[in-house]
């Protein structure tokens, strides 16, 4: 009997969040089990679950999963987020790219020096306003359709959803100039699983604080 | 010419490389377009599609030509073997952007992930199940991107596979595969590795 996919990962957002979010827009429980000491990733790596030594890992329908991506993929294709056809995953694909690049920037900036982290975010604020948000507003103009692929919900729209709100965190009006996306952000937050885990007590995890980093910055000795 | 993907890029492997591989072993032929550069490159222009993103690029190669498993759980294994060479790659790709003093670090740092995290995987997966292939016993883009990163570990340690039989043996193998084959033969389009002389030109391009 397939049980709830079990997530293991730090308690933070780190490269585990965007599934989480995909996994909850899909309206999937799931459950966690969180890596707090080097013991505990040392345990899963003896206990040899680790493919490549490495988390994230999601156990789903019987297979313990690694690499990002991979299991971003196979949720997207399970549960019909991943386009109709060969041509809409090539485009789903290439707009997942986009955010992932951003949201990557994003990620690493609290594990960055302290004198850096300045240039570091002018750096983002600007690859958001200039290289990435204007293609998903392009896209939606072009369309006019609410979804960014095929006139419907799609892996694409909630790692921008995802993205978007990153970017807010580092800049409240960074949507400013790009009203098609702040409509797009309205309306989907407003998609009944995705609104309920955007709210409080749900399995989405806050902004990186100091804390997570201690976490990662002792596991992993850096 | 027209029909044929086009490729956009500079005359090198980069982030490229993948897909002129991908093309290859599907036997595509490609139009070549030399050093014309975009905003964000590789581009490939593909079935009326300009298309960025090496993942997208590669994915959309790998569905089109068979490539990529017959169902989901097959297109998940590809997808995490092809992940994590995809990782080792970036670390073989920044390798000559090491500063002189870093460069012999980040080399044992290769070698040590290669031999001790990424090819043990692989050497188990083709033990476990005996195949040819690393999945479905069918040829997919996870042995033809293991193969090219397999070529690009030697390049930097030639007796990287010492021990690894499996893997030499796959390694003779998905060469002999004709498309594969003549990618591997002088005049084709595969990208030598950059010199260190070309890396200012380079650099230039991209800064």
């Amino acid at each position: 009997m397939a049980g709830k996919p079990k997530l293991y990962y730090f308690d933070g957002r780190g490269k585990m969040e965007s599934i989480r979010w995909l996994l909850a827009a899909a309206g999937v429980e799931f459950e966690e089990e969180f890596i707090e000491t080097k013991e505990d990733l040392e345990k899963l790596r003896n206990d040899g679950v680790l493919m490549f030594q490495q988390v994230p890992m999601v156990e789903i329908d019987g297979m313990k999963m690694v690499q990002t991506r991979a299991i971003l993929s196979y949720i997207a294709a399970k549960y019909n987020l991943y386009g109709k056809d060969l041509k809409e995953r090539a485009w789903i694909d290439m707009y997942v790219e986009g955010t992932t690049d951003l949201m990557g920037m994003i990620m690493y900036l609290p594990f960055q020096p302290a004198d850096t982290k300045e240039k570091n975010l002018a750096l983002i604020i600007e690859r958001a306003t200039t290289r990435y948000f204007p293609v998903y507003e392009k896209a939606l103009k072009d369309h006019g359709h609410d979804y960014l692929v095929g006139n419907k919900l799609s892996w694409a729209d909630i790692h921008l959803l995802e993205a978007i709100l990153m970017a807010e965190e580092c800049k409240p009006d960074i949507l400013s100039a790009f009203p098609l996306l702040q409509a797009f952000k309205g309306r989907t937050s407003n998609i009944p699983t995705i609104k309920k885990f955007l709210q409080p007590g749900s399995q989405r995890k806050p902004p990186t604080d100091e804390k997570f980093v201690a976490i990662v910055r002792k596991i992993f000795n850096i | 010419m027209s029909g044929k993907p086009k490729l956009h890029y500079f005359n090198g492997r980069g982030r490229m490389e993948s897909i002129r591989w991908l093309l290859a072993a599907a036997g595509v032929e490609v139009c070549l377009y030399g050093s014309l550069l975009f905003q964000q490159v590789p581009m490939v222009e593909i079935d009326g599609m300009k298309m960025v993103q090496t993942r997208a690029i590669g994915n959309y190669i790998a569905m089109k030509y068979n490539l990529y498993g017959k169902d989901l759980k097959e297109r998940a294994l590809i997808d995490m073997y092809v992940e994590a060479v995809i990782d080792l790659n970036e670390l073989l790709m920044t390798h000559i952007l090491q500063p002189a003093d870093k460069k012999e670090q980040h080399l044992a740092t290769i070698v040590d992930k290669a031999t001790n995290r990424y090819f043990p995987v692989y050497e188990k997966v083709l033990k476990d199940h005996g195949q040819d292939f690393l999945v479905g016993n069918h040829f997919s883009r996870a042995d033809v991107q293991l193969l090219e990163t397999l070529l690009m570990v030697e390049e930097i340690k030639p007796d990287i596979l010492a021990k690894f039989p499996l893997l030499q043996s796959f390694k003779a193998r998905i060469s002999n595969i004709p498309t594969i084959k003549k990618f591997l033969q002088p005049g084709s389009q595969r990208k030598p590795p950059l010199q260190e002389k070309d890396l200012p030109k380079v650099m230039k391009i991209f800064h």
